[in-house]
């Protein structure tokens, strides 16, 4: 089964500009078949937990190192700007806020765009050029159920985890650098962090991990599923997959934004 | 050559084709294919490369829809059919596709009880395992049970791709070029393969080649595909020993078989 035909062939805008809206609209018919399949049974209940680990398990190593890098720095980076107003001891609570409600849900998403996105592409689009996809479909097992819906699951759960992961790891980096400052206490570091918390804060910071996680999954599936041209096509669907997964995750982040902050009393 | 098949029902097709046409874009690469195909035979359909070959089986497997005509297989149409009545043809037919497609990520013994798993719920996992057994043991590969389709070779990893297949014990088997890249040795074994696949489980096969002998060696009756449409029809000895059509007779001569 090839890509869904492009019936349209005038351009509109330039060609890539035309490329890039078809493929959006291919991703939402992509989309709605997932919503189709992925709760008739049977369930690929073994699938699904070994995705979970490839995504979740796998990419842990990359958010650690990088989540505590992030809270080092930017705690670092930020303190000169408080010291001028005298207000080092808002550090915590500032970071809290940077780390919780931005930088951990788009960070997260972004390394799993890069790592995760590109390794469903290519997976994907090897199994496509391999024809193993049609040696699944030829033995009557539904290949998007087994291979899509199993894949979208899991980056759909495993990113809010992996952000809440991200936050407590990039937080402690952060009180690695306040302690060696203020010699504060980790029990006073997190009271004073998380007193500028919401109960919104953490929801909206889930719920947009959510929508990252399952735009990864459809976006990268999609690529991969549909890939053409051999090799050559494996390497454009991983590539692809990546480019419009950060873009689409960009857009949701400014929505949900402005939505959230719409409500924040 | 090929011994006569006694097995062989002359009145009964288990595939009938008529009028088949398809195109990709303007590459007309079946136009207007008639054939019908008997219960127990091997039919070879020869032809040379990108003559529309692979598209016809995958027609008939239901991986490709055709742009008009009809594809009968075991008394369903092929293109008219819902996904699960599709599905459910598709259980009694076997595919073997030419690079094998067996899935990177799961060894030998998982590759093969994968059908079975999905298609059989109430065997236990030590029913799977004796079935996986019975068919590695059928094409001499037991020993690699545990390993990474990586880790086969090519010879090996056709076995193992037409192993998976009789899993199911279908009634029609589809081999896309099942010799392609092999070595003549290697080749001679998987015809004889095939040849054992027919005695042992009664099927009608349909064999994608365009090599002469693996054409000789498998195939009951020989179709030959040339300008999208089968020219000739017959048995390896009518429509290539003999043949005096120069594109046939090209073909056979850079073919260097006994």
């Amino acid at each position: 089964m090839g890509e869904p035909s492009r019936k349209t062939r005038t351009q509109v805008f330039t060609k890539q500009l035309d490329s890039f809206f078809m493929d959006i609209y291919a991703i939402g018919q992509f989309t709605g078949r997932f919503f189709r399949e992925a709760f008739r049974p049977p369930i690929e209940w073994k699938e699904i937990i070994r995705q979970f680990y490839m995504v979740g398990y796998k990419s842990l190593a990359l958010v650690s190192v990088t989540s505590f890098v992030t809270g080092i720095v930017f705690t670092k980076q930020s303190r000169p700007s408080l010291a001028e107003f005298g207000a080092t001891s808002w550090l915590p609570s500032l970071v809290a806020i940077a780390i919780i409600r931005a930088l951990a849900p788009l960070v997260t998403a972004l390394i799993a765009a890069g790592k995760v996105g590109s390794n469903i592409g290519a997976e994907l689009g090897s199994m496509r050029v391999t024809e193993q996809i049609d040696a699944m479909e030829v033995s009557a097992v539904n290949p998007f159920r087994y291979l899509v819906v199993t894949r979208v699951l899991a980056t759909t759960c495993m990113l809010p985890l992996l952000m809440l992961y991200m936050s407590l790891i990039a937080l402690l980096g952060a009180y690695l650098n306040v302690h060696q400052n203020e010699q504060t206490s980790l029990n006073a570091f997190f009271q004073n962090a998380f007193e500028q918390i919401s109960f919104l804060d953490l929801f909206a910071s889930t719920f947009k991990s959510l929508v990252f996680g399952f735009t990864i999954g459809i976006v990268s599936s999609y690529k991969g599923y549909y890939t053409t041209q051999g090799t050559q096509g494996v390497g454009k669907a991983a590539n692809s997959a990546v480019v419009i997964s950060m873009f689409l995750i960009f857009i949701e982040e400014i929505i949900i934004v402005q939505a959230v902050n719409s409500i924040r009393p | 050559m090929k011994k006569p098949n006694q097995h062989i029902e002359h009145n009964n097709a288990v595939i009938r084709i008529r009028d088949l046409y398809k195109s990709f874009g303007d590459n007309h690469v079946l136009r207007g294919i008639n054939l019908d195909i008997r219960q127990g035979e091997n039919l070879v359909v020869l032809g040379k490369s990108g003559t529309g070959k692979s598209v016809l089986i995958k027609i008939m497997a239901g991986l490709l829809k055709p742009d008009s005509g009809t594809v009968e297989v075991l008394g369903e149409h092929v293109d008219k059919l819902s996904a699960k009545e599709l599905d459910a043809l598709r259980l009694k037919i076997g595919f073997s596709f030419q690079h094998s497609a067996l899935y990177d990520s799961m060894t030998v013994g998982e590759n093969l009880a994968f059908p079975l798993q999905r298609h059989q719920r109430h065997l236990s996992a030590d029913d799977v395992r004796k079935e996986v057994m019975r068919v590695l043991e059928a094409v001499g590969l037991a020993q690699t049970l545990k390993q990474l389709p990586s880790e086969l070779s090519g010879g090996q990893r056709k076995r193992i791709g037409i192993a998976r297949t009789l899993i199911m014990q279908p009634a029609i088997m589809l081999y896309d070029e099942p010799t392609a890249g092999l070595d003549p040795i290697t080749s001679m074994e998987i015809n004889n393969l095939i040849n054992e696949v027919q005695e042992s489980y009664h099927t009608t096969a349909v064999i994608i080649t365009h090599d002469l002998t693996c054409a000789k060696s498998t195939g009951d009756r020989i179709a030959i595909l040339l300008d999208g449409h089968f020219n000739h029809t017959g048995t390896f000895e009518e429509v290539v020993e003999k043949s005096t059509d120069p594109q046939v007779k090209s073909f056979y001569d850079y073919n260097f078989i006994d």
